[in-house]
């Protein structure tokens, strides 16, 4: 199994020719410091996928278990014109991640995104609080056991239809 | 030049442990300590609210500002108001319909949403486009950008007091417009970039039409830098204004004309060629200062090199295609429908089913007006996208808001929010 930054890579399917890697949520810090030490000075993206009704096989490396959610993170090199996604598996009894805020300070409002729309936390971020949704908003839109359309939306008739 | 260079690395400045330029607050939090502005006794620090329908914010966009007299402290942008769920939308339609739901995303530069989705959903078909089809996708998306700054210049002109750059920057967008309706059918929103091609084929006059609006906007732009480039209020309003570097910029996530506002020279059309940028010459805009005036001079000057390589794409569009041939992805020609029920029947299946994309997942990013756009896509194997997630380069770049106000006045936080050009469509998705 090839390493890079101490974390698995790839998967049997070759991410359409995207480096790509798979650390542990254990390791996620100790390996993003390694990632930004080696010159990943943009963090460019930062997302999540909740893989609850996945019917495909997910082709994760050996020994990494799959998990319902996964942190998904885009890094840039600028110098060596080079990109590199992380790939983190997050257990649905304990959503929790340790924040990527000291060393990209971009990774604030993305991770509050993530928060919002999959019930994420980051352990440590400045301000993880609703983004996108109001702050009394219940449940999280991007789980997908969160329906789209339960919520009821009343249609008026007109009132003086002639 | 290595970017090491221009971009050096660390971001001590915007680190949490420094004083923040961020202000952390929830909105019940504000309201229960925000001062009295209207009382004159209280001369402790105002949080003052601006927006979301302020005629500055571009749409929809509210800032929670800690001020002290005009001076801005720490300012927080809070968004969400024009959130509608589109990525959640996105999970429910086929990679034929995506494009019509992407495309309102950042509704002043449609095409490159399009256009992201179609090159991430290629990805992960593993697709060739044919020629002419990319050339297309090149004159169309330049066009936009061509389109989209002019819709900067105008809002950035009306934002501070110059009024009569709005009209003509709307006039001049308009001409654009016009020629996009007569290509798609729409002016905006157009659906016209398609996985496997485009939409339908340029038409027959189209040459002397992308010339006419060369000819039409270039010396208008020379009629720009006489009204407001060298102009002393112009410059005193600007220079100086909303400082960020390039550390900074980077270590924020920002990308576009921010970024190369303080002088990094990153532009993706030439640091990771797609389509076949490798092919035209341009040259990569780049600022000093990182102020609001470099930000506005990068982008006036973006719509002259758009404008260049629009001119070598008239010459280099070969015939050919304008969609893959791949059946799979590409419905049977109308003349095949009439004669051949199982064309009927495959045209049917595209339509109504739509084509199986392989499982997996792929990123997929382009230069848009605002900066770095990307799609990232996963994929069951179905013929609808298991995920759809949209990096919009405004959400983003919104997070240098707050550092770019600091200790600044309120009336140049106007300034900045304009030099941001943030569309709240992209932003709140």
């Amino acid at each position: 199994m090839a390493e890079r930054y101490g974390a698995p890579v790839g998967g049997d399917r070759p991410s359409r020719g995207q480096a790509v890697i798979h650390p542990s949520p254990s390791q996620w810090l100790d390996v993003a410091a390694a990632v930004r030490a080696d010159g990943f000075d943009q963090l460019i993206d930062f997302t999540a996928v909740d893989y609850l009704t996945y019917g495909a096989d997910r082709s994760l490396p050996e020994g990494v278990q799959p998990e319902r959610f996964e942190v998904v993170a885009s890094l840039m090199s600028h110098e060596r014109r080079e990109r590199l996604r992380m790939r983190v598996q997050v257990p649905a009894d304990d959503p929790t991640l340790p924040t990527l805020f000291d060393l990209w300070p971009g990774s604030e409002s993305l991770e509050r995104e993530v928060y919002d729309m999959f019930g994420i936390a980051f352990e440590g971020h400045p301000d993880l609080s609703r983004i996108l949704m109001p702050e009394d908003w219940p449940g999280y839109p991007l789980r997908k056991d969160y329906d789209s359309g339960r919520i009821p939306v009343q249609f008026k008739a007109a009132s003086n239809v002639r | 030049m290595s970017t090491t260079d221009i971009a050096p690395a660390g971001a001590e400045r915007v680190s949490r442990r420094e004083p923040s330029a961020v202000l952390r607050m929830s909105e019940a939090e504000a309201a229960a300590i925000g001062g009295d502005p209207d009382d004159p006794g209280d001369d402790e620090l105002v949080l003052l609210n601006m927006g979301p329908s302020h005629p500055s914010t571009h749409g929809v966009l509210r800032l929670m500002l800690e001020l002290s007299g005009e001076t801005v402290l720490r300012s927080k942008p809070v968004i969400g108001y024009l959130h509608t769920g589109m990525e959640k939308t996105g999970e429910q339609l086929t990679y034929l319909q995506g494009g019509t739901n992407v495309t309102r995303m950042d509704y002043a530069s449609p095409l490159f949403n399009e256009l992201a989705f179609s090159l991430a959903t290629e990805r992960l078909l593993g697709i060739e486009v044919p020629a002419r089809a990319t050339w297309i996708r090149m004159l169309m998306c330049e066009l936009n950008r061509v389109s989209s700054h002019l819709l900067f210049m105008a809002t950035n002109g009306m934002d501070l007091g110059a009024v009569s750059m709005m009209i003509y920057g709307w006039r001049e967008r308009e001409e654009v417009l016009r020629f996009f309706e007569k290509v798609t059918g729409l002016r905006m929103n157009h659906n016209y970039i398609r996985p496997g091609g485009v939409a339908a084929d340029l038409p027959a006059d189209w040459r002397a039409d992308v010339s006419e609006l060369i000819e039409l906007i270039e010396p208008r732009l020379d009629e720009y830098d006489t009204l407001l480039t060298g102009q002393p209020i112009w410059r005193e309003r600007l220079q100086g204004v909303g400082i960020i570097s390039a550390a900074e910029a980077v270590a924020l996530g920002a990308t576009g004309p921010i970024l190369r506002g303080a002088g990094m020279a990153w532009d993706l059309r030439r640091d990771e060629p797609y389509l076949f940028y490798d092919q035209v010459d341009f040259d990569v805009i780049v600022g000093t200062h990182g102020d609001c005036y470099d930000r506005y001079a990068i982008r006036l000057n973006e719509i002259r090199e758009s404008l260049r390589i629009v001119a070598q794409i008239i010459d280099a569009v070969p015939s050919g295609d304008y969609r893959t041939q791949d059946k799979k992805v590409t419905p049977p020609p109308r003349a095949r429908i009439d004669e051949s029920m199982e064309a009927l029947i495959h045209h049917f299946k595209i339509f109504t089913e739509g084509f199986k994309v392989p499982a997996g997942e792929a990123y997929a990013a382009v230069e848009s007006p605002r900066g770095e756009l990307g799609v990232y896509l996963v994929s069951d194997g179905t013929s609808v996208p298991y995920r759809v997630h949209v990096r919009a380069p405004s959400f983003v770049n919104l997070q240098t808001l707050p550092h770019l106000m600091q200790d600044g006045l309120i009336a140049d936080g106007v300034a900045i929010i304009s030099s941001v050009d943030p569309i709240m469509g992209e932003v709140d998705r």
